[in-house]
């Protein structure tokens, strides 16, 4: 929607552009987040774990600020049509924000539990993992900044990768755990990693749905497959 | 995620239901209409159907033509010579704005609401029965019944049923709006046509017509031109956009404040024209 004229009234552009600002400026601390965030994990990161966890209360209170300046938009400018769109959509926009910095938080404070465990497997998928989600929140964040619509659907497709990336995880875990019953915490700690990093997939996800709508003025058109089957794997020891 | 967005759609839905749902059968159903002035074609090819017993909003910068089109639907332009219109307005399956048209008669089943409250200089009462008597013999007793009834459905007769036999130009702006309001019902018309009929009330007022249209609607197929583009969206039932002369876009309310699909509303209702 940037390619449309101003408004008459210059002020409204003004806030427009402000709220616009705040979402990125959230999203930036995000990315600043996970990054931190995967660092802890693969390099068990002591440093990096503290700084990412510092991180969210900045992320909190930028939600909050958003949150008051929506309301107060929606009070004295009461936007209609793509305005509307815009403003609704920033509105929940950050509350999904809000929750991937959560997520990123409580990856990193795992990763300093983690730390006190012996691994002796690869971390590779879950890295690969953590690259994919964060590369998703770089361009989901450029999306909400540029009004893209495009770019909102390409992580909205993509997170079906995410979503079978956490699936493999969640086996391989498993499969740790009954070979050596002194596997279970540390492998319980980068399961609920996986889980964190797939949640903060299906946020990127809502976000996108959310800019496709304040772009277009329409819903995606079908529901996006769900690829998450892990809820439903079993595990059932030999007899 | 996709049960949050049906969750979203559904509310949005919601809206719409509450502005009426499915938009019902046309009252009047405008075809191929063409309005000039001298040789201004001031209206080019409009279509466009007042559903019945729903209001049509009609929304558009100044000189856009949606005043020309309602005072084309009950024959305004007819006192004046040099104007003209062309293509049909059926209504019960009579074009009415053919020429053999009685007027009166049109007139009687099409009232017409201005934006300046324009009550005649006589008692309250009278105001009301004047425009009966033109059309209708009445006995007094059936007068006074008719009297209290409109200015009853125009919320009016609570706060003037002790001063009936007074003037009214002694009633506020928004009292005296409301007057013209029970005028236009006493002869118990089919369309009522609103031309801005709260750009000079206060929001007190303006709220209390804007409820009154609200209740005609359930009687009365409405058609409301106004520059509040807020007024529309309470209003109206559908909204249509005109600008310069043509019909742009017509949709139920919810969605032409929330998804117009056409560029030139989209930037006028943000604010955006110029």
């Amino acid at each position: 929607m940037s390619e449309e004229p101003e408004h008459l009234v210059k002020s409204f552009d003004a806030d427009l552009k402000r709220l616009r600002g705040l979402l990125t400026q959230m999203g930036g601390i995000l990315e600043n987040q996970m990054a931190l965030a995967a660092k802890a994990i693969m390099d068990l990161d002591g440093p990096a774990a503290t700084a990412a966890v510092e991180e969210d209360p900045k992320v909190d209170a930028l939600e909050r600020e958003a949150e008051q300046f929506v309301i107060r938009m929606l009070a004295l400018r009461q936007p209609v049509a793509g305005d509307l769109r815009q403003i609704v959509a920033a509105l929940k926009i950050t509350g999904e924000l809000e929750r991937i910095g959560d997520y990123a938080a409580n990856v990193a404070k795992r990763s300093i539990v983690l730390a006190q465990f012996s691994m002796p497997y690869s971390l590779a998928g879950l890295a690969h993992m953590a690259s994919l989600v964060q590369q998703h929140l770089k361009t989901i964040i450029d999306a909400i900044g540029e009004s893209d619509a495009d770019k909102a659907v390409e992580v909205w497709r993509s997170d079906q990768i995410v979503d079978d990336m956490y699936n493999a995880i969640f086996r391989e875990l498993i499969t740790y755990m009954m070979e050596d019953p002194r596997n279970i915490t540390p492998c319980t700690h980068l399961l609920f990693i996986a889980k964190n990093l797939e949640r903060i997939g299906d946020h990127e996800t809502n976000i996108a749905e959310m800019v496709y709508y304040a772009v277009k003025g329409d819903v995606l058109p079908d529901a996006r497959p769900k690829g998450n089957s892990a809820a439903y794997a079993v595990v059932r020891p030999k007899e | 995620m996709s049960e949050t967005m049906s969750e979203q759609t559904a509310s949005f839905g919601g809206v719409q239901a509450r502005a009426g749902g499915p938009i019902n059968e046309a009252r009047i159903a405008i075809r191929n209409l063409d309005f000039y002035y001298g040789s201004n074609r001031a209206l080019k090819s409009i279509n466009l159907d007042l559903p019945d017993k729903q209001v049509t909003g009609m929304i558009g910068p100044s000189g856009c033509g949606k005043s020309t089109l309602l005072r084309t639907l009950n024959r305004m332009y007819d006192l004046y010579p040099g104007q003209r219109a062309t293509g049909e307005a059926m209504m019960d399956g009579e074009n009415i704005i053919a020429p053999d048209v009685d007027l009166n008669a049109l007139r009687a089943k099409i009232g017409m609401v201005f934006q300046k409250p324009t009550p005649f200089p006589m008692t309250i009462y009278d105001n009301i029965a004047f425009g009966v008597k033109l059309h209708e013999r009445l006995s007094k007793s059936a007068m006074d019944e008719r009297v209290e009834w409109s200015l009853t459905r125009a919320a009016l007769w609570e706060e003037v049923k002790d001063r009936l036999n007074t003037s009214a130009m002694g009633l506020s702006g928004g009292q005296q709006q409301r007057l013209c309001i029970a005028r236009t019902i006493a002869v118990r018309p089919e369309v009522i046509l609103f031309d801005e009929p709260t750009s000079a009330l206060d929001p007190i007022s303006t709220l209390k017509v804007e409820e009154l249209i609200d209740e005609l609607k359930h009687d009365f197929t409405i058609a409301i031109v106004t520059h509040n583009m807020q007024q529309a969206a309470r209003c109206a039932d559908q909204v249509a956009f005109f600008y310069l002369g043509e019909m742009v876009e017509v949709d139920t309310a919810a969605k032409m404040f929330t998804a117009p699909q056409q560029r030139r509303t989209q930037e006028y209702i943000t604010g955006r024209f110029g």
